[in-house]
């Protein structure tokens, strides 16, 4: 209220742009980074001081990444996987979430006190045996090996019960069985429309979570074809690091495809973030 | 008069469809089970029986191919007794503190500077500072690698312009941590500080102006509203920052490389798990291991949750 009368080129509001200017800068300086060195030769890139701009070396370094890996395959593995954990985990867990926050039945408060239980427990700790139960089912080198096991999770559940909770009236349900639906129509025709938001946030959350994921697919996929991007960067690191600047130019253009999915839906995505949980 | 007529209108609502309400009842335990199933069934497969059976191999030694051999506790006081072991919990912590107390207060500080009124462009500033969260683990730490690297990396060329010698990062117990706590701290300080600004948005602004009007300063403000209003969203952070932070892998797997480095400066305990396990083949060991690694997760969240717990409360 009293400080209606202060001017921008206050010291306290120079500092405060000083700083998120300086935040941005640290936020995006590694991404240009990336695409100096992955624009550059490597020749270029090891002298002291350091390159700072853009080569014009960019294709090359592509050309020389398609060479290496199979990074079409890597990627188009990826979309696989991403997309089909994204739909299934947007299905179950509304679902989930549904029955939690609109039908009554014994246990239910229990059952999902234990849901959230079990976000608490490390994935590492049972590392081996699921190692061992997709090697009996034969999905080592096989995408249902990630797929199956993160169809449904946790967090989806406690997220979407969360969000069908605030944003859907009991008398919304009543009125729906007045007319005679089914749950699972009122769950299509009448929840699902309404928490279409909280889908858009939690949709982004799990594609970026599938995507980025590197411990699970390093242990089940071991054959170059099946690999997802995530283990083709860490290939194409690993064996070829003498080609610095090949290996930048390949981390780039893994990192694209997530940066548009995310920009696409950022608005959103940070909205839901940050205004969705005002309302308790 | 009123309340008469209510208590009638409820009388009569709960009297007429008894019959329907049952068989509601039903349909709803019914449909509640089967779109619940899902998550216990597939949690039951890769959630339930994998702890249980790891608990089971830690105490045999086997290979996978060859025979499993009971073998009781041995495992674990072969654990208690490699330095390894110790090493690798050594740096799980070290790389935890340099990257999750830092970061959590700049996550505080500019959650509070992006909650600001008078900001301009406040979209662009949130989505810039969270932008590092969408990179996976394998891009940062290969950007990183290229960053901390020891003769042409930028960060001691931008050293060099102070004075500060070439420093070698990589082969280093403090300069590998400080490297890998840099990564998680990037990737992460934006994400903690859109969760600290959607509770700093929840505050009601009349307590601010009623705390004015008592003439409290900004900084009392701060300290007796602000963080106390935020108290959960704070616990909420720190056991997220610890569960993570005690399963760090891939960032110290890519910039040591196979093993964690010529002075197991990189060995974190997954790191450690994964080694006798996928490269080894000593599945019986390293399932003791991942049980340690548990007990050693709910142990020291437990020990963060009660020291944030101290954090005066709102109430």
């Amino acid at each position: 209220m009293n400080e209606v009368g202060i001017k921008w080129y206050h010291p306290g509001r120079i500092s405060v742009y000083v700083l998120l200017i300086l935040i941005t800068f640290l936020s995006i300086f590694p991404f240009y980074w990336m695409f100096v060195i992955g624009s550059n030769t490597t020749a270029a890139v090891a002298k002291f001081p350091p390159v700072m701009v853009p080569g014009a070396n960019f294709i090359t370094n592509a050309q020389n990444v398609f060479a290496t890996i199979e990074f079409f395959r890597a990627i188009m593995n990826s979309i696989i996987v991403s997309t089909a954990i994204t739909a299934s985990v947007l299905f179950f867990c509304s679902l989930a979430g549904f029955a939690f926050a609109k039908l009554e039945f014994t246990g239910k408060n229990k059952l999902f006190i234990f849901i959230i239980a079990t976000m608490m427990v490390p994935a590492q700790l049972g590392l081996i045996p699921s190692y061992m139960i997709i090697a009996k089912l034969g999905w080592i080198n096989n995408l249902n090996a990630l797929i199956v096991p993160a169809a449904v999770n946790a967090f989806g559940v406690f997220w979407m019960r969360q969000a069908i909770m605030s944003t859907i009236p009991n008398e919304l349900v009543d009125a729906g069985r007045m007319d005679g639906c089914s749950n699972f129509r009122i769950y299509w025709n009448v929840v699902l429309p309404i928490i279409r938001p909280s889908l858009a946030t939690l949709g982004l959350i799990t594609f970026m979570n599938v995507w980025n994921d590197f411990l699970w697919p390093l242990v089940v996929l071991k054959d170059k074809a099946s690999q997802t991007i995530q283990l083709a960067l860490k290939t194409l690191n690993g064996a070829y690091y003498t080609d610095f600047a090949m290996v930048m130019a390949g981390t780039f253009m893994a990192t694209i495809p997530i940066l548009i999915v995310f920009l696409m839906f950022s608005k959103q995505f940070i909205a839901g973030l940050t205004e969705g949980s005002v309302k308790h | 008069m009123a309340s008469n007529l209510e208590l009638n209108k409820g009388q009569t609502s709960t009297q007429t469809p008894v019959k329907k309400t049952l068989k509601q009842s039903t349909k709803d335990h019914i449909s509640g089970y089967l779109y619940i199933s899902p998550f216990f069934i597939l949690f039951g497969i890769f959630g339930v029986f994998p702890i249980v059976f790891t608990a089971f191999i830690s105490f045999h030694k086997w290979d996978i191919l060859g025979t499993r051999e009971f073998v009781g506790f041995r495992n674990y006081q072969l654990l208690f007794t490699d330095p390894l072991f110790w090493k690798s919990l050594g740096n799980t912590f070290s790389i935890w503190v340099i990257s999750t107390i830092p970061q959590l207060f700049m996550a505080l500080i500019i959650a509070f500077v992006l909650n600001q009124a008078f900001l301009k462009g406040k979209q662009f500033f949130r989505l810039s500072v969270f932008l590092p969260n969408i990179t996976s683990v394998v891009a940062v730490a290969i950007i990183f690698d290229s960053i901390f690297g020891h003769h042409y990396g930028i960060l001691n060329y931008f050293l060099s312009i102070f004075g500060i010698e070439n420093i070698n990062w990589k082969g280093t117990y403090l300069g590998t941590h400080i490297a890998i706590a840099t990564m998680v701290i990037w990737r992460w300080v934006g994400y903690n500080s859109i969760i600290y600004l959607s509770a700093l948005q929840s505050i009601p602004k009349d307590l601010y102006e009623a705390a004015t009007i008592d003439g409290a300063s900004k900084m009392q403000q701060f300290f007796m509203i602000t963080i106390p209003m935020i108290r959960p969203m704070i616990i909420f952070t720190v056991i997220l920052s610890t569960i993570g932070g005690m399963q760090i892998f891939a960032e110290a797997q890519i910039f040591s490389g196979a093993g964690g480095g010529a002075l197991d400066q990189g060995l974190t305990m997954t790191l450690y798990l994964y080694e006798e396990a996928f490269v080894r083949n000593a599945f019986g060991y390293a399932s003791s291991i991942a049980w340690v690694l548990f007990l050693i997760i709910v142990l020291f969240s437990l020990f963060n949750l009660f020291l944030t717990n101290r954090i005066k409360s709102a109430e």
